[in-house]
């Protein structure tokens, strides 16, 4: 494998139709390319490629030794992978669905999280659990839940969710060149969105640190929420699959007459409090939207930390609005679930306007 | 299996080529011993009948089994040390291996510097061994951080306490070592308990799928904490367990340095051919209890700890090594010197004063401390200033901590 040399990326370019599942099978491609370390593991990810197939033609491109299929075993997948990185590699692996990385926590918490504290910095983890996760696609049971809470309140991983198509690319290709490991959280009912990017564009952002893998470190998405729409009257705040409904929301209420800003999180760790603070410090009103159950939550902290540190800049409390406190929803109640326009224009009609 | 071609001419192979392939991976009948409780031979290990073993496991030289005993006198001198350091408290816990020392040292002993080893909480002799100083070994357990020295300088990980989870990364290890062709092998220990654990399960048989060069040794001490092996588990052996997974298993006597450097030694030998991962039963006594902080007559008699005494590692070895005439005063009086001056630095390392650096929980927790961390740094950093000036303002005669008001 020393001896397999960088092989010439995938051949597409200039703008295209992709899709979020498209995107993040490129990312993986291009690192494998561009990197002999970058491995692909996990179930049913090497001829089939992956049940959402998102690691699509890796085995055929890249070959059994990067691209392959593990035994049923998740804490197998993600602590053979801990081992692997210990000694050299960049594991990418793929747990099939948000609740079948529950077997892989013991791994994820109590080493891959711990490993680079543990041993001062001696040894790091550069290696990419991604997680298909989140519901709105009327699936069953334990294929549905908003789990990124558990991995957020677990210091020492960083926990990336893109929304978008170009996001896909870019924040994997930032997980994969990441020193520290990445808990990579998949929106799965946005796999089969479309939308047109520059390829060459994409690319162009890890051409400039060739050979390592990834983006210049200036560059990296890693640590950088994303303002995606302006606006003066209130911000939302939303990230992965909630981002839709927030975007919906905004042009619903812009017919309305309000103008509202939405931001991207993007990073849920480490978490941009400058990007957003500014941002709410602007609008002076906000309203935090995630699939989640709110209890205890990333969103939970979101409005709490914008409370302590923006408080004057404020002119209503910091609303949420999430998942109930329930066990994610049958196919036929998740539309109940789901924080959906309605219930987000709800909650910004709740802003105290009656004081500005 | 393989068809590397060194594993072609393996026993084990031409076992499975002649369709003996389970009764290969089944261990053999009798625990593997070579030398009697007694000191006496008890198989030169020259033939596979001699003993029901499947393998021949040949007697190491006289050389290699002195280097082993003073291993032994060593690990024994460790586990005294440390068991009277806990004793006077300098260090808060001590999960000892006394009467597991021929494990222990076995273990490092079959590994070249460039293997990694993958061992548990229990097996500090066996890392020093790695060439890890009493200082370095014992840092976790004094408190200063949770680790004291750096995996790559010996290749050997940091040993902590979720059971059986780091039999995974030994696997990982092997297989990254095996996809860039190097021949490194992986050794990677667990305790009787800890087979009970998913992830045991995961590792053998990860390993075995992905045929990576891992050998993993099992202390069967007969204890998990208070819970005997017969409420954990009712295979045959834990020996046994291997054929599950498709790979040769083996038990040994434990206390047996000679005949676990034979098994041991083969397995590894075999892994690095290519052959495949292996697991080996270790047959052996914890003398003391769990940990300083258990009381092992809650669950089990002095009677049967006193059976165990006889059949110590160390004596064993003295014994046969006495009497062929292959261990004089001399050898004894230089091994004894060696472990006294490890001793010593374990005495030392744990009583030079250590101020770990409050700050330090903030530096490593990622390659680059989010802003979040570098708040909370900067947060601690005011405090313990402010408690710097509290008590220079003491000192200087002044209201301490009430400066502040
Ligand atoms: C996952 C996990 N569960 C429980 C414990 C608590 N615990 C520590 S040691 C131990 C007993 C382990 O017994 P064994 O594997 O036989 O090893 P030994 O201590 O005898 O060397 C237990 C239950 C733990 N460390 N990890
Ligand atoms: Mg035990």
């Amino acid at each position: 494998m020393t001896a397999v040399p960088a092989l010439a990326p995938v051949e597409i370019s200039g703008r295209q139709e992709l899709t979020f599942a498209k995107a993040l099978n490129l990312a993986m491609a291009d690192a494998m390319a561009e990197d002999p370390t970058v491995l692909v593991f996990g179930e049913d990810v090497g001829t089939l490629g992956g049940v959402f197939r998102i690691t699509d033609g890796l085995k055929k491109r890249f070959g059994e030794e990067r691209c392959f299929d593990t035994p049923l075993a998740e804490s197998g997948i993600v602590g053979m992978a801990t081992g692997m990185a210990i000694n050299g590699m960049r594991p990418v692996v793929e747990m099939q669905f948000d609740a079948f990385a529950y077997p892989a926590f013991e791994q994820i918490a109590s080493h891959v999280a711990k490993m680079g504290n543990r041993t001062r910095g001696r040894v790091r983890l550069p290696l990419v659990i991604r997680i298909p996760y989140a519901g709105g696609i009327g699936g069953v049971e334990h294929h549905c839940d908003s789990s990124e809470g558990y991995y957020v309140q677990t210091p020492g991983l960083t926990v990336l969710t893109p929304s978008t198509i170009s996001d896909a690319y870019i924040l994997l290709r930032d997980a994969i060149a990441s020193p520290d490991p990445v808990v990579f959280m998949e929106p799965k009912k946005l796999y089969f969105s479309k939308g047109s990017v520059d390829v060459d564009d994409l690319r162009a952002r890890y051409a400039s640190a060739a050979g390592t893998g990834g983006a210049l470190a200036s560059q990296s998405t890693i640590g950088q929420a994303a303002v995606i729409r302006a606006g003066t009257d209130a911000t939302l705040i939303a990230y992965g699959p909630s981002v839709a409904p927030a975007l919906a929301a905004a042009e619903t209420a812009a017919a309305e007459g309000r103008s509202l800003q939405v931001i991207d999180v993007r990073s849920l760790v480490p978490y941009d409090e400058a990007t957003i603070d500014a941002a709410v410090r602007a609008t002076g009103r906000a309203v935090v939207i995630a699939e989640a159950p709110g209890f205890a939550s990333m969103a939970a902290e979101i409005a709490a930390g914008i409370q302590e540190r923006c408080f004057h800049s404020l002119a209503a409390p910091v609303l949420r609005v999430t998942g109930f406190d329930v066990p994610y929803p049958a196919p036929k109640l998740e539309h109940y679930y789901l924080p959906g326009v309605d219930r987000i224009l709800d909650a910004v009609d709740q802003l105290q306007w009656e004081h500005s | 299996m393989t068809n590397h071609p060194e594993f072609m001419d393996h026993p084990g192979n031409a076992a499975l080529l002649t369709g003996q392939h389970g009764e290969y991976l089944l261990p053999s009948q009798n625990p593997v011993q070579l030398i009697t409780p007694e000191g006496a031979i008890r198989h030169r290990g020259d033939g596979h009948s001699a003993g029901n073993f499947k393998d021949s496991y040949p007697m190491p030289s006289a050389e290699t089994l002195r280097r082993g005993y003073a291993g032994l006198v060593l690990g024994r001198r460790i586990n005294e040390q440390a068991g009277a350091l806990v004793r006077q408290g300098r260090m808060a816990v001590y999960p000892s291996s006394l009467g597991q020392e021929a494990c222990q040292v076995a273990a490092w002993m079959v590994l070249e510097s460039s293997d990694w080893l993958f061992a548990s909480y229990r097996d500090t002799v066996a890392i020093m061994g790695r060439g890890v100083s009493a200082a370095e070994a014992f840092e976790s357990l004094r408190g200063d951080w949770h680790s004291g020295f750096n995996p790559y300088d010996y290749n050997t990980a940091l040993p902590t306490t979720p059971l059986a989870t780091q039999l995974l990364h030994a696997v990982g290890v092997a297989h990254a070592a095996k996809l860039r062709g190097e021949d490194t092998v992986v050794l990677a220990m667990c305790g009787d308990g800890a087979t009970s654990e998913g992830d045991f399960h995961e590792a053998l048989n990860f390993a075995a799928v992905f045929h990576v060069p891992a050998v993993f040794l099992i202390q069967n001490n007969q204890y998990a904490i208070s819970v005997p092996l017969i409420h954990q588990n009712v295979a045959p052996s834990l020996a046994h367990k291997a054929i599950g997974y498709g790979m040769p298993g083996e038990r040994v006597d434990g206390n047996d340095l000679a005949a676990l450097l034979t098994v041991l030694g083969t397995a590894v030998d075999r892994a690095r051919k290519g052959g495949g991962p292996a697991l080996i039963e270790a047959h052996t006594y914890r003398m003391e209890a769990h940990t300083n902080a258990d009381d092992s007559t809650r669950y089990r008699s002095a009677e049967e700890v006193a059976q165990w005494v006889p059949k110590d590692p160390l004596k064993r070895l003295r014994k046969y090594l006495s009497d062929a005439g292959e261990l004089g005063s001399e050898h004894e009086e230089t091994f004894t010197v060696a472990a006294d001056g490890v001793a010593k630095q374990l005495r030392d390392g744990l009583n030079a004063p250590s101020s770990p650096d409050p700050l330090d929980m903030f530096r490593f927790v990622y390659s680059e401390p989010t802003p979040q961390l570098r708040k909370q740094s900067r947060q601690l950093a005011a405090e313990l200033a402010a408690v710097a000036v509290a008590s220079a303002t003491t000192a200087a005669g002044g209201h301490g901590t009430e400066a502040r008001s």
